[in-house]
């Protein structure tokens, strides 16, 4: 009864609760796939500074027309697809990679977004834009946030196997293919939609915590892609309800209690995980006869 | 026999240094091609060309109506990321992408064609293994099994046996006879002279231009070899351009 007290009965008795978690099934199932891809290609960091980039295009959203869910998506997909583009095609057609020409846009993005910020707007509007606020999401934000996901998880399935052959052997894929360079633009893509999406709900700071802390964890269970997208899907919702009931017990606020549980999965898994975890390394067992 | 690739005094290189210069000649369909030279010779640099991945700087490349899908190329150093979470099958089976292409379902028969490319190679029971545990030979045996599903009228291969122990050749080299068998093109850039001798019928010489081009004993003789030892060693980065192609002036 207790544990029905603390588990279920805050999703029972409150709609913000309910709406909460409807928007971490959809964050996950769109945010967490695309997670994985980042880490093994190498980009968590780059999800990191789209994020930031992503900063500007929604303040000037708000600018115009204050806490307005469309005019912030909006803005902040162009802001997002400008930088991510231009970073793109940058990183293909010059010698520079993508990270040095991210790292530049990351610094001013978030400067200028926090200046316009404060510009028109008080400080609860500065933190519900860095921080976010998953408990306070309207109908709207909720349907934004299941289309994007919906959009994700379409688009993937379309641009997969070529997405996949780019990351392993991106000369071979230009040998046979013209799809390389779309699947990579499209992939972009999907990493803005799906921040603008975390950034509703866990704000510009931690918006990408959804996508690569479960993919991290994703990585010390699964050897093979499919199992990583699972277990990476699977520990971003645990993370997503976990965090919700802790913020709702403690009035931890709702996003940093939710990656703090992603946090702690994923020491967890470092620890103790099948794929390479720290105890298994320690103590492999005998080895084998072949 | 028709002309498989035709070079018209095709240069390529880099910042318009040529690492190719002035070539000009015809590799005939069926043919089994060995490229030899020193470093620097420009082996690679030509095989970027015949595949498309680098545009001429100056003339052409004819591919006989082919298209430039329809040649396999094994790259020097394949630019694989061996930490990529993928299986040996799923990877191979890459090779099969002008059936399948980015949506086609790989089915029962494209699963046997895998199954027999990868025992074709003796990697026969490494199917589940991702590509990360396999050792450098294995690799190479890996990447063949992906030409041979490609199915490609022209194959190019670079350098293909550095690095891969006596046995794993011989295989390799087997099924590259086996390709010329079927009638394929084959052109593979080589440094082990003995191996160009016993296995492949034609060489080309190249030491930036073609010193010597043709059946390999006469290829492959001492002064050809120094002579293109010898024509390496030029490059200038202050090197005027180039008026081979200038048209003549007016008197």
């Amino acid at each position: 009864m207790l544990l029905y007290q603390a588990l279920v009965a805050p999703f029972i008795e409150f709609e913000f609760m309910r709406r909460a978690l409807a928007g971490i099934v959809a964050l996950s199932l769109g945010g967490a796939p695309i997670g994985v891809f980042l880490m093994l290609r190498r980009m968590s960091l780059v999800g990191d500074a789209m994020a930031h980039a992503i900063l500007p295009g929604a303040a000037i959203g708000f600018l115009l027309s204050g806490l307005n869910l469309f005019a912030m998506t909006f803005g902040g997909l162009i802001a997002g697809f400008t930088v991510a583009i231009l970073a793109g095609v940058v990183s293909r057609a010059t010698e520079l990679k993508e990270d040095a020409s991210l790292a530049a846009f990351y610094l001013v993005s978030l400067a200028v977004g926090v200046t316009i910020v404060s510009m028109k707007g008080t400080n609860i509007d500065l933190l519900h834009v860095l921080f976010g606020n998953i408990l306070a999401m309207d109908d709207q934000t909720l349907l934004v946030i299941a289309f994007n996901a919906t959009l994700t998880l379409l688009v993937m399935a379309v641009i997969y196997r070529p997405l996949v052959i780019e990351c392993v052997d991106p000369l071979y894929l230009r040998t046979v293919s013209r799809a390389g360079a779309p699947a990579h633009l499209a992939f972009l893509a999907l990493v803005v939609i799906n921040l603008v999406n975390g950034f509703h709900a866990l704000g510009t700071l931690l918006a990408v915590g959804l996508m690569i802390l479960p993919a991290g964890i994703a990585k010390f269970w699964a050897r093979d892609i499919t199992g990583m997208m699972l277990v990476a899907v699977g520990s971003a919702m645990l993370s997503g309800y976990a965090g919700l009931v802790l913020s709702f017990q403690t009035r931890v606020p709702s996003g940093p209690a939710i990656i703090l549980v992603a946090a702690v999965l994923y020491i967890a898994s470092l620890l103790f995980g099948r794929a390479g975890g720290v105890v298994r390394k320690l103590f492999p067992g005998r080895h084998l006869e072949a | 026999m028709a002309a498989q690739l035709q070079f018209n005094n095709v240069t390529l290189g880099y910042d318009r240094h040529p690492a190719v210069h002035h070539l000009s000649g015809a590799i005939e369909s069926g043919a089994l091609l060995a490229v030899v030279g020193p470093n620097g010779a420009g082996k690679s640099t030509l095989f970027r060309g015949i595949v498309g991945i680098l545009k001429p700087l100056a003339g052409s490349i004819g591919r006989g109506g082919i298209d430039i899908r329809d040649i396999a190329y094994l790259p020097q150093t394949a630019d694989i990321d061996r930490s990529f979470p993928i299986s040996v099958f799923d990877f191979v089976g890459t090779g099969l992408w002008r059936t399948s292409g980015p949506f086609g379902g790989v089915g029962k028969a494209a699963h046997a064609k895998i199954a027999h490319a990868l025992a074709a190679v003796g990697l026969g029971g490494f199917e589940n293994r991702n590509i990360g545990t396999l050792s450098g030979g294995q690799t190479q045996r890996m990447l063949f099994a992906r030409v041979l599903l490609q199915d490609a009228r022209v194959i190019v291969l670079d350098e293909p046996f550095n690095a891969v122990d006596a046995r794993t050749t011989a295989d390799l080299v087997a099924l590259i006879g086996r390709w010329h068998a079927e009638g394929r093109t084959v052109i593979a850039a080589l440094h082990d002279i003995e191996l160009v001798r016993g296995s492949f019928p034609q060489t080309l010489l190249l030491a930036r231009t073609a010193v010597a081009w043709g059946p390999t004993p006469e290829v492959l003789t001492a002064a050809n070899q120094a002579e293109a030892r010898r024509m390496c060693e030029a490059f200038d980065d202050g090197a005027a351009a180039c008026h081979a192609d200038a048209p003549p002036r007016a008197a």
